[in-house]
């Protein structure tokens, strides 16, 4: 009895790990299409059109720059949050001087890439699975295909090539943004001065805060798109399947984001 | 009705050899034989859920067969690549059951788009080919709306204009008429007549719509069970002693096609045994 539980437990173990596998097969299959038709596109080969240059253009717009205010008002909060909370720690250490350079770190290196990317789950993730899933319910997909068009290279490369770009251009913002949320508390409720605020974030500061980050969010954005593409292309079942793979694209899309970020925390930490 | 049996000499631009298509061990199709003839219209009734509709999948190539081959214009689909499927698919349009229009562009870019990514034309001359497709269908002016500002029946008239827009030797439609009421049908039935004489084109047509199929057709199909019962001109589908064939182009409710699905028996299942 109890060695049939175990069983069950390892075996139910074994499927998960067997799904998920198969998942990131999928994903990793989706994202090697993308890499070949874009090369394709750079590289002007034959094949390639004016339209698939305006798709990927069309994809950044809309992936990008109708994110940003949002992106920009949530780490704005972020930063001042971050002062106020790292504000209290320091100020029982005496140590309130260490604010301005630890948000800057903790922003750069960590909340910059992970919030935006959050934030664009939502944004991005969720819309991507649920156009292309709307397009599959409607038979659009087939359309597609039977006109000898490959959905791979006109709907998933264009979104994920925007979100890779958008979301490295997006969290250069957020970073910006972040920090200056963080000026904002410190100079005010924290009661620092300006000049000080600004020497100590520039002065400890060093490039691979910028870069591992920026590394990080070109990822999260791949991640991202590949799984809302993926979600939407494997709809089944009307306009009920719609909605489960918009919250699937979500659910996944942050689960992925999260444990990708660990990973990239423990290969920086380890490597840099 | 020896309009049918004049396309019979020429080599068939379809031929379904014993093709049968399962899905999740549930055979959909059981096993199908057909041959279609360069320019002829044929037609393939049948009853929801029959199999027709995964019988035009499987002519176009979007799935492939279980069991059999299927050829188009002499090419294996059952073993084609996809790259050579891509050069067959530019020699045959769709007209899905919806439309199938894509949402995000306008009905002229959704007529555009094969001559455009499949042609090296200059854009003045796509310009003009989207009004000449346009204009068959009836829609000239209508290029610059979106899909969602049309009705069900002028969305299956673009979607037919963008099917005719590479000037395939096929056309597939399927259900052209459902959903339209008889006026809109009557259309589609025209074009689809149209089509075949002016371009001379060779339809394949699901349908369940007998008026259209009798009117449009020069030989019919009926597929039933995942297996054709019967295939002819129409005056012999007319005529044909198969009851099963009988009942549903007359409609009887009850017959060979039983009205109850259910197979338990009705009194036992009301007193819970």
């Amino acid at each position: 009895m109890a060695e049939s539980g175990v069983r069950d437990v390892l075996g139910g173990i074994g499927g998960a790990g067997k799904d998920l596998l198969r998942y990131v097969g999928a994903l990793g299959r989706l994202f090697s299409a993308s890499l070949w038709f874009y090369a394709r596109l750079v590289l002007r080969l034959k094949g390639t059109r004016r339209s698939a240059r305006e798709a990927v253009w069309a994809q950044r717009v809309r992936v990008g720059v109708r994110s940003l205010p949002i992106v920009t008002i949530v780490l704005f909060f972020v930063g001042m949050i971050l002062a106020f909370q790292i504000g209290y720690v320091l100020r029982d250490f005496g140590a309130q001087q260490l604010v301005a350079d630890t948000v800057a770190v903790a922003m750069l290196r960590e909340l910059g890439p992970l919030i935006t990317a959050i934030v664009m789950t939502g944004f991005a993730g969720a819309s991507i699975a649920a156009e292309i899933g709307t397009m599959n319910v409607g038979e659009e997909i087939l359309a597609l295909e039977t006109n000898a068009l490959n959905p791979l290279r006109v709907l998933v490369m264009p979104r994920v090539m925007a979100c890779i770009f958008m979301l490295l251009f997006l969290t250069v913002i957020a970073n910006i943004v972040g920090i200056l949320g963080g000026f904002a508390v410190s100079v005010t409720a924290l009661r620092m001065s300006p000049q000080t605020y600004y020497a100590d974030t520039v002065m400890y500061l060093k490039m691979q805060d910028l870069v591992t980050g920026l590394i990080k969010s070109m990822a999260f954005g791949g991640l991202i798109a590949l799984i809302g593409c993926h979600e939407g292309l494997r709809v089944e079942g009307g306009a009920e399947g719609v909605g489960r793979a918009t919250t699937r694209a979500v659910v996944y899309g942050i689960v992925a984001v999260i444990a990708t970020d660990l990973f990239f925390s423990w290969l920086f930490y380890m490597v840099l | 009705m020896t309009h049918a049996a004049s396309f019979r000499g020429n080599q068939p631009v379809i031929r379904v050899e014993h093709a049968g298509l399962d899905f999740d061990g549930r055979a959909v199709l059981e096993d199908v034989s057909l041959e279609v003839f360069p320019g002829e219209t044929a037609v393939i009734i049948g009853g929801s859920g029959c199999g027709k509709s995964t019988l035009l999948r499987l002519m176009v190539g979007a799935y492939r067969p279980s069991r059999g081959k299927v050829f188009l214009f002499g090419h294996d689909l059952s073993e084609a690549a996809e790259k050579d499927l891509d050069k067959l698919r530019l020699r045959f349009g769709i007209l899905f059951q919806s439309g199938a229009l894509y949402n995000s562009m306008t009905v002229g870019d959704n007529v555009a788009l094969p001559m455009r990514e499949h042609t090296d034309l200059a854009a003045d001359i796509i310009d003009i080919m989207v009004k000449m497709k346009l204009e068959l269908v009836g829609l000239r002016d209508f290029g610059e709306l979106m899909p969602e500002q049309l009705s069900g029946g002028m969305k299956k008239r673009v979607g037919l204009a963008r099917a005719i827009a590479l000037d395939p030797e096929i056309i597939f439609y399927d259900e052209p008429t459902a959903g339209l009421d008889p006026i809109y049908a009557g259309v589609i039935d025209m074009l689809i007549m149209d089509l075949s004489r002016k371009l001379g084109v060779t339809s394949v047509v699901v349908t369940h719509d007998m008026p259209s199929a009798f009117k449009i057709a020069d030989r019919i199909f009926m597929l039933h069970q995942g297996r054709f019962v019967a295939g002819g001109t129409v005056a012999e589908i007319r005529g044909s002693a198969d009851p099963v064939v009988q009942q549903f182009i007359t409609g009887a409710p009850d017959g060979p096609i039983p009205l109850r699905m259910s197979k338990t028996d009705f009194a036992r299942d009301l007193m819970g045994e």
